[in-house]
């Protein structure tokens, strides 16, 4: 068997990571097929706002405005050399074949690297109350006014850990939007580790005291080590209000009439669980993530991975992730400007990944997820928004039934089985099972991923016969 | 404020000036601008977008990013949209509760239909 004249690449995403790695194959004389969900390339954190929207590039992006525009233009440039097709999703991976589906129309893609650049969700912890209308993830928020020039609700209480939370009030404020509060549930005063972390990139730590600036002077109230208590309201009218116990153990009550809520991001690795790669618990975050070597290799051979759907480094990080796993792709597969381009660059591009991981380490103690919590969040808490299963539904199911692994514990509860497939309630319920049967969490498992990763059209047609 | 309030949820901060298009919310004529997505038109209007199956009240979206699935509505001929994903489209016509008496018609459901006649 002959190998191929031109390696088959296949990139999964077009945002900050799947731009660069398809840079990348295009310098080195590929042309690669670019798969992105969205309908236009960007990602998340550079979404592109519709056609016909008029605001510029600093309203949009803010101190970041240089790195989405030079992104946008040079994924432009791009167009004509890569196979692009934007609304696509990668719902299934089978060995060497990547599974799509377009507006109905499935598609398998053979390849023989395939990068997954598939960025990742706001991670969230369930609070009493969040199913209600009006509560929305951070980066839902976000969305609203960068992609719609629209505010989640006319009050606005933010409340959750991480950059992303201080970052979108400032931005909500300078829209003009009212924002009630920030409520922070991480502690006043960070760990000295966390301050050796955040100063691997001092002006990003500066621009993060900047933004609380901004909100303080904007008469935001700002309260750190808050223990969320409840997201106020009704079922049928939606969200009025947030009480929490502030540092002091106080209740304070904001009202107001939409939530954002968050706590940093989880990868997406659904399409990384399908290729079988292996997984490992990161403690830091206390989240399971691929394995990966310096450059971006699987443990499966000719899956690379990339971005925040592998490691949260966050945008810059990204990029150069993105390079750098196309490069190391290229040279595994024998491809020799590839393997030029590899030997002259990953050294660089792997020092720029040290100093992003240093930071993101100081970050996730500075801002940590709040694991204290999930012990004392009420059985009549909702955990998994998609079918309303309660917290003390799923305690009972590890009680009754003895499931000490979260696969078992969805399979009696259905906590991970609903249209998000456990996106937004798997890390709290694995916190949960394991809280309830006094385990580690890493002991309990991970929720294991099934094509399609999102739900697919009934119409869609048979891939088979 | 009743979740079925005319008052709507999100507020337009911005971009406010471009053209309008008319589309139809549960039989009800409503307004949006090109480039809206069908939730911010959905919450132009209201402060819903659909129901929970499970008995928990009125829903308005979560993710906005297409990953939780939570604003599905449907067309009026049954179709399902994802409200977050979905541009708004001049004349649109979709409804926030699932039309009880419709199931679409898919090749399996066409291809089921005609063995089941043909047995009996």
């Amino acid at each position: 068997m002959s190998a191929p004249s031109a390696p088959r690449v296949v990139v999964v995403g077009a945002g900050p990571a799947g731009v660069r790695a398809a840079q990348a194959l295009v310098e080195a004389g590929l042309r690669p097929v670019v798969i992105d969900e969205g309908r236009r390339d960007g990602g998340q954190i550079y979404r592109r706002q519709p056609e016909g929207f008029t605001r510029g590039y600093a309203k949009l992006y803010g101190s970041e405005a240089p790195k989405a525009e030079a992104l946008h233009r040079d994924f432009d440039a791009l167009r004509g050399k890569v196979d692009y097709r934007s609304e696509t999703l990668a719902w299934n991976l089978t060995p060497g074949e990547l599974h799509t589906v377009r507006a109905g129309e499935p598609q398998v893609l053979p390849f023989d690297a395939l990068l997954v650049c598939s960025g990742a969700t706001d991670r969230l912890a369930p609070v009493n109350g969040w199913h209600r209308a009006g509560c929305y993830s951070l980066g839902a928020a976000q969305i609203a006014l960068k992609a719609q020039a629209c505010a989640i609700g006319s009050k606005v209480v933010f409340l959750g850990s991480g950059p992303l939370l201080y970052l979108v009030a400032a931005q909500y404020v300078q829209a003009g939007a009212q924002v009630a509060a920030v409520l922070d549930t991480a502690p006043a005063r960070p760990p000295l580790a966390a301050l050796a972390g955040l100063l691997a990139r001092p002006r990003l730590a500066l621009r993060g005291l900047q933004l609380i600036r901004q909100l303080r002077r904007a008469g935001v109230a700002l309260r750190k080590g808050v223990r969320p208590l409840e997201i106020l309201g009704s079922d049928e009218h939606g969200v009025a209000g947030v009480s929490v116990f502030d540092a002091h153990g106080d209740v304070q009550r904001f009202d107001c009439d939409a939530v954002g809520l968050g706590w940093h991001l989880r990868a997406e690795t659904q399409l990384a669980d399908l290729a079988r790669c292996e997984f490992a618990f990161e403690p830091t975050s206390r989240q399971w993530l691929p394995r990966l070597d310096e450059d971006g290799r699987s443990s499966t051979p000719g899956v690379y991975l990339a971005g925040d759907g592998a490691r949260i480094l966050g945008a810059d990080g990204a990029e150069a992730a993105g390079r750098l796993a196309a490069l190391a792709a290229l040279s595994d597969l024998g491809h020799a400007p590839g393997r030029a381009l590899y030997q002259s660059q990953h050294a660089d591009l792997r020092r720029t990944l040290a100093t992003m991981d240093r930071f993101r380490r100081g970050l996730a103690l500075a801002f940590p997820w709040p694991q204290a919590q999930f012990a004392g969040l009420p059985d009549q808490a909702v955990v998994c928004r998609c079918e309303a299963v309660t917290a003390g539904e799923l305690r009972r199911c590890v009680d009754q039934t003895g499931s000490r692994e979260v696969n078992r514990a969805k399979a009696f509860s259905r906590v991970g089985m609903g249209r998000c497939q456990g996106r937004y309630c798997g890390h709290a319920a694995a916190e949960i099972i394991a809280h309830a049967c006094r385990l580690p969490v890493e002991d309990v498992g991970r929720l294991r991923a099934q094509a399609p990763v999102k739900p697919l059209p009934m119409d869609t047609r048979e891939v088979l016969s | 404020m009743p979740a079925d309030s005319p008052t709507a949820r999100f507020v337009r901060l911005a971009e406010t000036g471009r053209p309008k298009l008319a589309l139809r919310i549960d039989g009800r004529p409503a307004e949006a601008l090109e480039g809206d997505t069908l939730l911010v038109a959905l919450l132009s209007h209201g402060r819903r977008v659909r129901d929970s199956e499970f008995g928990d009240g009125a829903r308005a979206g979560f993710c906005l990013m297409g990953a939780c699935q939570d604003c599905w509505v449907w067309r009026e001929n049954g179709e399902r949209l994802r409200a977050c994903s979905t541009v708004v489209e001049a004349g649109m016509a979709v409804l926030t509760r699932p039309p009880a008496d419709y199931w679409p018609m898919t090749p399996d459901l066409a291809a089921h239909l005609s063995r089941a006649g043909g047995e009996s």
